[in-house]
Formats: C-alpha cells, sequence, structure tokens
C-alpha cells in the first residue's frame, strides 16, 4: 500500500498525450520521505513530462498525482511553498547575479534559508557577484540547485542536474544532493547519465517511451545477472564456441564486436578466455570482469541504448 | 519586504541594465523634444511650440515603457524560461504583473520629472490645465501600451516582440499623433490615424494640458476600449512558457 504518510509521491496510471503521442503512458510509481529517487531514460522517455505535472507545470489527461500529499493543480499555492524546482534548462535572469537572485526568491518564502548559506554550499562565493549569463555551464545548474533550496523545501525536484557539468563539478554538486538526503530532504531527479543513478539514488525507475519498464535499487538492478566477462573483439565470433567454454552458462554479443559470458566462476572464464582467444589468434579488448552496468541493464530491457 | 517590492525592485533592476531600453524610455524623448522645440515644430493653431510638443513627448515616453521596454523585456523572460521558473515559486502571477506594473509607473515618474524639467527651465513652460485629467490620461495610456506590449511578449517569440515593437514604436511616432497633429495628415489617413492609441493619447494630454483644458471624453474612450482589448486578448493569449 502507498500512503501518503509514508511517500513524498504518488504516482497512480499517469496518462499525458501531445497530440497523437502519448509522452506518459500509464505510468504509476511512489517515492518514499527522505530517498533519492531517479527517473532514468533517454531524451523523450516521459521524464521531464512526468516531473512537470508534479510541479503543477501540466495537467494530468488520466490518473491520479500526489505530492506531499497535495494535489498539484487544485493545492498550488500551499505546495509551491514546500518545494524546490531546478528546471532542466534556463530560469534565470542573464543579466542577474547569484547574489541578486537568491536575495529576491528568498521573499517569496515564508522560511527561506540563507542566500550567503547556499552560494557557499554550492561553490559559487566566488562568483557570487557575476553575472548569469557570464557564469559557466556547470556554475549556471549550481545556481539554479540553489535557487530551488532557497525556500528549505521538503522535496526537491532537480531535471537533469549535472548536465554541462566537468567532472568536478559533478562530484561536488552529487555530495551536495546526498548531504541534502542527510538532511532528511526528498530528491526526485531525473538523468540519462547511468552513472549518476547508480552513484546517488536508492531507487531507480527506469522509463521508456512513457512507460516503467523496472523499478529497484541500483545494485539489484545491475546485478540481476550475477557475473559476468566482458570484452571487445572483431565483430561475429561464433557465440556458441564462447558459451562452450566450461566455466561459461552463456554467451551473447549485445552490440556488434561487445561480448559478454555469463559465468558462475569468473576467474576461471577468465583463463578459459584468454586460452581460446590465443588459440584462435584474436585480440581482446577491455577484459573485465563484472556486472552489469546499469546501462547494459537498460540496453536489456528496452532493447535499445539508453544515449541515443 | 515583501514579494511584491522585491519583484519591483528585480524589474527595475532589469529595466536599467538594458542600455538599449534606456535609449527608446529616456533618451529620445528627450533629445526629439530639445531639437523640434528648438526648430520651433508647431501647429498654426498653437502659439508656443512647448505647448505642443511637450504633450507628445510625454507621451511618447509613457508608451515606450510599456510598448518597447516592458515588452522585449518579458518576452526575453519567456524566451530564458524564467516567467516559467518563478511560477514554481510563491510568487502568484498577478504579483508579478503588478511588480512589472509598478516598475513601469516608477520609470514613467522620472520620464515625466525629466521632460517636464526641460521644458519649464529650457523653454519657459508653465503648468496649467486639468492636472487630474492629465494624470487619468497617463493612468489609461499606461495601461494600454503595457497591455499591448504583454500581448506581444506573451503571444510571439522573442525575436518577434522586439521587432515589432520596435516596428510600432517607429510608427507611431510618425503617423500616430506625436510629432504631428493626425488632423494635418492627407485625406483619408487621418481618420484611422485619429483612433490610434498614441494620437488618441497625445491628444488627451494635450486637451488635458492647455491653459483651457477641456475633458477629452472621445479620447478617453478610445484608450478605454484599447485597454479593454489589450487586457481581454493578453490575458486569453499569454503564454508562460
Amino acid at each position: 500500500m502507498t500512503s501518503t504518510a509514508d511517500h513524498a509521491i504518488v504516482v497512480q496510471h499517469l496518462v499525458k498525450s501531445y497530440g497523437e503521442k502519448r509522452a506518459v503512458d500509464d505510468l504509476s510509481f511512489s517515492v518514499r520521505r527522505g530517498e533519492i529517487f531517479a527517473l532514468l531514460g533517454p531524451n523523450g522517455a516521459g521524464k521531464t513530462t512526468t516531473v512537470e505535472i508534479l510541479e503543477g507545470y501540466r495537467a494530468p489527461d488520466a490518473g491520479t498525482v500526489r505530492v506531499l500529499g497535495l494535489d498539484p493543480q487544485h493545492d498550488a499555492a500551499q505546495l509551491k511553498q514546500r518545494i524546490g524546482v531546478m528546471l532542466q534548462q534556463g530560469g534565470i535572469y542573464p543579466t542577474v547575479t547569484a547574489s541578486e537572485l537568491l536575495h529576491l526568491f528568498r521573499h517569496f518564502y515564508r522560511d527561506p534559508e540563507d542566500p550567503e548559506k547556499l552560494i557557499d554550499l554550492v561553490g559559487l562565493r566566488e562568483s557570487a557577484h557575476v553575472r548569469y549569463r557570464q557564469l559557466s555551464g556547470g556554475q549556471q545548474r549550481r545556481l539554479a540547485l540553489a535557487a530551488a533550496l532557497i525556500g528549505k523545501p521538503e522535496l526537491v525536484f532537480l531535471d537533469e542536474p549535472t548536465t554541462a557539468m566537468d567532472p568536478q563539478a559533478r562530484h561536488l554538486t552529487w555530495g551536495i544532493i546526498r548531504d541534502l538526503r542527510e538532511r532528511g530532504l526528498t530528491v526526485l531527479l531525473t538523468t540519462h547519465f547511468m552513472e549518476e543513478a547508480e552513484r546517488l539514488a536508492d531507487r531507480v525507475a527506469i522509463i521508456d517511451h512513457g512507460r516503467l519498464i523496472a523499478l529497484e535499487e541500483p545494485k539489484v538492478l545491475t546485478q540481476a545477472n550475477a557475473e559476468e566477462v566482458q570484452f571487445t573483439a572483431p565483430p561475429g565470433l561464433d557465440l556458441a564456441t564462447l558459451a562452450a567454454l566450461p566455466a561459461a552458462n552463456s554467451a551473447r554479443e549485445p552490440r556488434p564486436g561487445f561480448y559478454v559470458i555469463d559465468t558462475a566462476r569468473p576467474a576461471d572464464l577468465l583463463a578459459e578466455v584468454t586460452a581460446w582467444a590465443r588459440d584462435a589468434g584474436i585480440l581482446l579488448n577491455d577484459l573485465r570482469v563484472g556486472h552489469e552496468s546499469l546501462e547494459e541493464v537498460f540496453l536489456r530491457l528496452t532493447g535499445h541504448e539508453l544515449r541515443e | 519586504m515583501n514579494a511584491l517590492l522585491a519583484q519591483t525592485r528585480m524589474e527595475l533592476l532589469l529595466s536599467l541594465r538594458r542600455a538599449e531600453g534606456i535609449l527608446i524610455t529616456m533618451i529620445v524623448p528627450v533629445i526629439l523634444l530639445i531639437f523640434f522645440a528648438s526648430i520651433g515644430l508647431k501647429p498654426d493653431d498653437y502659439e508656443d511650440p512647448i505647448d505642443f510638443l511637450l504633450p507628445g513627448m510625454l507621451a511618447l515616453a509613457v508608451m515606450s515603457t510599456g510598448l518597447v521596454s516592458l515588452s522585449i523585456r518579458t518576452a526575453y523572460e519567456r524566451n530564458y524560461g524564467v516567467l516559467k521558473r518563478l511560477g514554481s515559486t510563491p510568487l502568484s502571477r498577478p504579483t508579478l504583473i503588478g511588480a512589472k506594473i509598478l516598475a513601469t509607473m516608477a520609470v514613467q515618474v522620472v520620464q515625466i520629472a525629466v521632460l517636464v524639467g526641460i521644458a519649464v527651465a529650457g523653454y519657459g513652460w508653465r503648468p496649467s490645465g486639468a492636472f487630474l485629467w492629465a494624470l487619468l490620461a497617463v493612468l489609461l495610456g499606461t495601461v494600454v501600451f503595457a497591455g499591448l506590449g504583454l500581448l506581444m511578449a506573451g503571444a510571439l517569440r522573442a525575436e518577434t516582440t522586439l521587432a515589432l515593437a520596435n516596428a510600432l514604436y517607429i510608427g507611431f511616432l510618425l503617423l500616430g499623433g506625436i510629432v504631428w497633429p493626425v488632423e494635418e495628415m492627407p485625406g483619408l489617413l487621418s481618420i484611422p490615424a485619429r483612433l490610434l492609441p498614441s494620437s488618441a493619447f497625445a491628444d488627451a494630454l494635450r486637451e488635458t494640458l492647455s491653459a483651457q483644458p477641456t475633458l477629452p471624453w472621445v479620447n478617453f474612450l478610445i484608450l478605454a476600449a484599447w485597454s479593454i482589448l489589450a487586457i481581454v486578448v493578453a490575458s486569453r493569449t499569454f503564454r508562460w512558457e
């Protein structure tokens, strides 16, 4: 049972179409209070549409959504005091500085956070008086994150929070988002960046064509197929030969030239694969033992790659 | 400070940071006033050029703030997703529109003070007329041109708004009773020109600010009709994203 006491967000049988296209197609999921929940899917999967319905920007065609126990359409004024929103892009006056923006937004909320604390939190102290359009892409995203936090929200929506960030800024931002969870906030984020979902989220909903494909903890999703040995080699190798190696259970070639062999004894299989390749005169690249990555999970579940 | 005042202050800050906005709202009316007053441009039925020119330049200044400055700024805010982002904060839309109107009126107070100051100091203009009626004309003009500006900003692409706002500004300036009375336009052109909001506004100011002021009820009716048209169409067509 999903109750609004334990859940920050409850989505039931949500449908939203734009003309002929069903952007969201009978989608149901719930986000527990205090968790980081990721919507993972390729561009056009319906992530942003779903989030914008939860934020109150759009009305559903069918189905129900509850956010902090409220209806985003009818209880908008109440809800806006309690949520923070980071749009996928833009949303900030180009000629305004971080300091000016946060000091403006402060006046919209009943119990605002100190803007100076937020500037330090997102690492914009040295750029606090630089106009938005002169900030780097990553700095602009961090200011958008700070603006989402100014109202001391219980729940934040982060739509693709780390796009346009370099690795350093991305890790800084992941740290900030984890700290939000420590402080008891609920985070709903969308991403098409699997490492982000894997590292950050307590639970991941994989979405494709507006439908829910899977909903699990990241490690459950990626360990579904036990262990495996992966390598790249010329495309078109005989899969039956690979599957017949003593330690192998099955073999597949999900992309041309990329091979995955499932096994219960990865160390033995590794030795067998290298011996076979030496005898056959085949050069193996990127040979590794591992779990499926979320990208491979996505490929297996949907039949196509995450980035397209 | 409450949300309305904070947002009004932001709107004023944003106006000040657009140099081309200041050019069209402050500098152009001042230069035109000084230029035409110095060459003594006036229709035959005015004794002193400043009595004809000052109301026209006041109308131009008030018009440019709503029709050009407000519309272009708002159109780009929509384009940049700022209006959308503000929509998810507790700042209500009536408060946002209210802040934009307050900021527009604050700019107009400065414009009027500067233009009247130049007319008094440089050209011996002595305030006369029915000031309350003149104030009503300014308020009606503000609503008409801010309404037309927001109509464009909410319905058209930012680039289209930019081009159209400037085209309307030039059109009203040249053909809309601002620098030359529409009665003296050739033949049939004078009738539609008389119905333009700019000529109704400029004429209303000339009638109320003259030594023998009259109640410009026809022009007030024209301005009221334009106000209602702009508000009704804008509220139906305005898109926030």
